[in-house]
C-alpha cells in the first residue's frame, strides 16, 4: 500500500509529467536553430515556413520510416553567442538532426558543438570557409560563395563589365561574398573601382549609392542581406542612378523584390534557388508556400524546405534512424528529384558538403524575377 | 559638387525625420520635465497601425494616416500620460526614464508578438518622381520629407508663440507654480504637450518608413539619434531640434561618403559629445538657472 509520502512523489511526479510538451515516442525530433529575430528574421521566417511546410507533408504521408516528425524551432536572435547556445541545447535534447542556422555567422560558431556530438547539420550560411574547416557532419542547403560566384562573373563578363563597384554587408555572409567575388574578378580582368563596406542592419544609403556612383565603374555588385539589399536598392532609386546593378541570390530574390518594390526593376544576377525556375517541382512548391502563407517563397524557403526532405530521402534509403550512417550517405552521394520530388531538384554532395545543382541568372522586370537563362551543375554526378 | 548637394538633401530628408522625434524630447521636456526613451517605438508604432489600417481594414493611405493619429493621440498622448507620466512622474525623472525604457521594450516585443519580427514594406505618400535639378538628382520625396518636417517645426513653433494656448504652454514650461497662479489649467497644456508628441511621431513614421522599411526594432537607431539631435540643437528650444536633427542627417551622410561609411553611425555621438563639451544648452538652447 501506498504511504502519503510515497502518494505524494508520485503525484508530483505524474503532475510534472503532464506539465512536459507531449511527445510521442516514435515521434523523430528535428531542432530549428534558427534567425527568428534581430537583423536575419527575414531569411529565418522563410527558412522557418519552408520546414513547417515540408514537416507538415511528411508527416501527413506518414512521416519517415513511419515516425512522425517533431519539429522544434529555437530563435537564435540572429546573435552568434545565442546560436552556439541553441546548438549546445540541442545537443542536450538529443535530436536526430539540427537544422539551421542561416546566418554564417551564427553556423560558423555552432558547428563545433553539432560536429563534437556527431549530430548532422544542415545550414543555410553561404560563406565559403563554413565548408573548409573539415568538418563532418555539416551540410550546405545551398551553393557555396565559392561555387555561385564564378558563375555570376562569367555573367559580368558576358555582359561587358569591365570595372565594378563593390558593396558589402560587413558580417561573415558579406565579407565572404566580397572576398569570393573579388578573387574572381582578378582571374577576369575586371577591375575593382570601389570596395564599400556596409553595416548589418544599416538604415540609410545615400552615402554609399554616392560613392558607388562616383567610382566610374561600369556597374555596381551588392552583396548584403535582404534589408540592406532592400534599403540600398531604394537608394538608389531616389538618387536617380542608373548604373546596372548585379548581385548574387539575394538582391534579386523574391523577399527584396517585395520589399524594394518598383525600386528592385533592373536588378540583374545569379540565384541558386528561385521559384520562378523553369522547374514544374519547384512551381508547384512555390504555389503551395504561397497559397500556405500568402507570401513567395524566397530562396530560404526552398533551402528549409528541401533540408527536411534531404533528411527524409536519405534516412528511407538507409532504412534506419541512424546519424553517422546519415552523414555517410550524404557525402559524395547524388540525390534525385524523381525518385525524392521534396527535393525539387537533382542534387549531389561532396565530401566537404557542398552541394552542386543547377542554378539560375535572373533578371528583376515590372516587379516580377524573370530567369534569363538556366546554368548547368558544375559537376553532375 | 553633385555628388555633395544630393548627400546634403538626402541628409537633410533623413534629419527633417530625425527632427520630428527630437521635437518630441524637447516638448515632453518642456512640458513636464519627461525624457522619453520610448520615443522611436512611438514612432514605429503607428507605421504598424498605419500598415493595418491599409491591409487589413482596406483603407487608402491618407486615410489610414488620419486614422493611425488617432489612435496615437489616444495610446501615446493621453494613454501615456494617464497610466505612466501622472503616477510615476511625483516620483522624480529616474523612476519615469526607466519606466520609458520598459515601455520601449514592451512596444517592441508587442508589435513583435502581433506582427511577427518581418520587415515590411509601407507605401509612400509622395510620388517616385525624380527631379534634375542642375544636374544634382533630387526626389520629390526628399523634398517631401524636408518640406513637411520644416513646415510643422514653423507651424508648432508659430502655435506656440502666437496664440493662447501655445503662450500658456510655454508658460506652464517656464514655470509650472506661476502658472497656476495665472489660472492657466496646467494639466490640460501638459496634455496638449503629450497630445502634439503623438502626432509628430505618427508624421515621422509616415515619412521615414517607406526607406526605413516597417519594423518592430525601427525605433531603436531612430530614438537614439533624434535624442542626440535634440541635445544638439538645444533641448528647451523647438528650433533646436530642427537644427540638431538637419545637422545629424547631412553629416551623417557627408561622413559616410567623404570618410568611411563605417565611421557613419558614429557621427550623432561625435556631434553630441562636442556639443555637450563646449555647450552644454546645445546649439540653440539657452541655459536655465536653478536653485539647488
Amino acid at each position: 500500500m501506498l504511504n502519503r509520502r510515497a502518494a505524494l512523489t508520485l503525484g508530483t511526479a505524474l503532475a510534472a509529467s503532464a506539465a512536459l510538451p507531449v511527445q510521442a515516442a516514435d515521434d523523430v525530433l528535428i531542432i530549428d536553430n534558427v534567425e527568428l529575430s534581430g537583423p536575419g528574421v527575414t531569411s529565418g521566417s522563410q527558412w522557418k515556413m519552408g520546414v513547417d511546410l515540408a514537416v507538415g507533408e511528411i508527416n501527413a504521408a506518414g512521416g519517415i520510416l513511419g515516425r512522425k516528425i517533431k519539429i522544434q524551432h529555437l530563435d537564435n536572435q540572429s546573435q552568434a553567442q545565442i546560436a552556439k547556445a541553441v546548438a549546445t541545447k540541442a545537443v542536450d535534447e538529443d535530436p536526430y538532426v539540427m537544422l539551421g542556422p542561416i546566418f554564417s555567422g551564427d553556423v560558423n560558431v555552432s558547428m563545433s558543438v553539432t560536429e563534437n556530438a556527431e549530430m548532422p547539420i544542415f545550414i543555410g550560411g553561404e560563406a565559403g570557409n563554413l565548408t573548409t574547416q573539415g568538418m563532418k557532419y555539416l551540410f550546405r542547403s545551398s551553393l557555396n560563395q565559392a561555387s555561385a560566384m564564378p558563375k555570376l562573373a562569367n555573367y559580368l563578363v558576358k555582359s561587358g563589365v569591365k570595372s565594378l563597384a563593390v558593396v558589402w554587408g560587413a558580417n561573415d555572409f558579406g565579407k565572404g561574398g566580397r572576398d569570393a567575388m573579388v578573387k574572381e574578378m582578378a582571374t577576369r580582368g575586371i577591375a575593382l573601382a570601389a570596395d564599400i563596406s556596409t553595416e548589418p542592419g544599416q538604415m540609410d544609403f545615400s552615402a554609399v549609392v554616392v560613392n558607388a556612383s562616383k567610382a566610374n565603374a561600369d556597374a555596381i555588385f551588392a552583396y548584403m542581406n535582404e534589408e540592406e539589399c532592400a534599403r540600398f536598392l531604394i537608394a538608389l532609386k531616389k538618387l536617380g542612378t542608373d548604373k546596372p546593378v548585379y548581385g548574387e541570390t539575394v538582391l534579386v530574390s523574391q523577399k527584396v523584390i517585395e520589399l524594394a518594390g518598383p525600386a528592385a526593376n533592373g536588378a540583374k544576377g545569379h540565384v541558386g534557388l528561385s521559384v520562378d525556375a523553369p522547374n514544374p517541382l519547384v512551381q508547384e512548391f512555390g504555389r503551395k508556400f504561397e497559397a500556405a502563407y500568402k507570401q513567395k517563397s524566397d530562396h530560404n524557403g526552398i533551402k528549409g524546405y528541401t533540408s527536411v526532405h534531404l533528411v527524409k530521402a536519405v534516412t528511407e534509403k538507409l532504412g534506419k534512424f541512424d546519424r553517422k550512417a546519415l552523414a555517410a550517405a550524404i557525402h559524395g552521394g547524388s540525390f534525385s528529384a524523381k525518385t525524392n520530388p521534396g527535393l525539387l531538384m537533382d542534387v549531389s554532395f561532396d565530401e566537404k558538403g557542398d552541394l552542386d545543382r543547377e542554378s539560375y541568372l535572373a533578371e528583376v522586370r515590372n516587379g516580377q524575377q524573370v530567369i534569363t537563362e538556366t546554368l548547368p551543375a558544375v559537376g553532375k554526378k | 559638387m553633385t555628388d555633395f548637394l544630393q548627400l546634403v538633401i538626402a541628409g537633410m530628408a533623413t534629419g527633417g525625420c530625425y527632427a520630428l522625434a527630437a521635437l518630441g524630447f524637447t516638448l515632453l521636456w518642456q512640458a513636464s520635465g519627461t525624457v522619453n526613451f520610448a520615443l522611436g517605438e512611438m514612432v514605429m508604432l503607428p507605421a504598424f497601425l498605419m500598415l493595418f489600417f491599409i491591409n487589413v481594414v482596406g483603407l487608402a493611405l491618407p486615410l489610414a494616416f488620419v486614422a493611425a493619429v488617432g489612435v496615437a493621440l489616444v495610446v501615446m498622448g493621453w494613454g501615456f500620460k494617464v497610466a505612466i507620466v501622472d503616477p510615476l512622474i511625483r516620483h522624480g525623472v529616474i523612476p519615469l526614464v526607466i519606466a520609458t525604457l520598459g515601455l520601449s521594450i514592451a512596444m517592441k516585443q508587442t508589435v513583435k508578438g502581433v506582427a511577427t519580427a518581418q520587415v515590411r514594406t509601407f507605401p509612400s505618400i509622395f510620388s517616385d518622381t525624380l527631379l534634375n535639378v542642375g544636374g544634382v538628382h533630387v526626389s520629390v520625396g526628399d523634398i517631401g520629407t524636408v518640406v513637411v518636417a520644416c513646415a510643422l517645426v514653423a507651424g508648432l513653433q508659430a502655435f506656440l508663440g502666437r496664440t493662447l494656448t501655445g503662450r500658456a504652454m510655454q508658460a506652464v514650461a517656464q514655470n509650472r507654480d506661476a502658472a497656476v497662479v495665472l489660472g492657466i489649467n496646467v494639466e490640460r497644456m501638459v496634455l496638449y504637450a503629450f497630445l502634439i508628441n503623438a502626432l509628430l511621431a505618427a508624421v515621422a513614421a509616415l515619412l521615414i518608413t517607406p526607406v526605413y522599411l516597417a519594423k518592430f526594432d525601427m525605433g531603436d537607431t531612430l530614438g537614439l539619434k533624434a535624442f542626440y539631435a535634440a541635445i544638439i540643437g538645444g533641448f528647451n528650444n523647438s528650433r533646436g531640434a530642427l537644427l540638431g536633427g538637419l545637422l545629424v542627417g547631412v553629416m551623417e551622410n557627408l561622413v559616410g561618403a567623404y570618410v568611411s561609411s563605417g565611421y557613419k553611425e558614429g557621427v550623432a555621438l561625435a556631434l553630441f559629445m562636442v556639443v555637450i563639451v563646449f555647450r552644454p544648452q546645445g546649439l540653440l538652447g539657452t541655459v536655465v538657472e536653478r536653485k539647488v
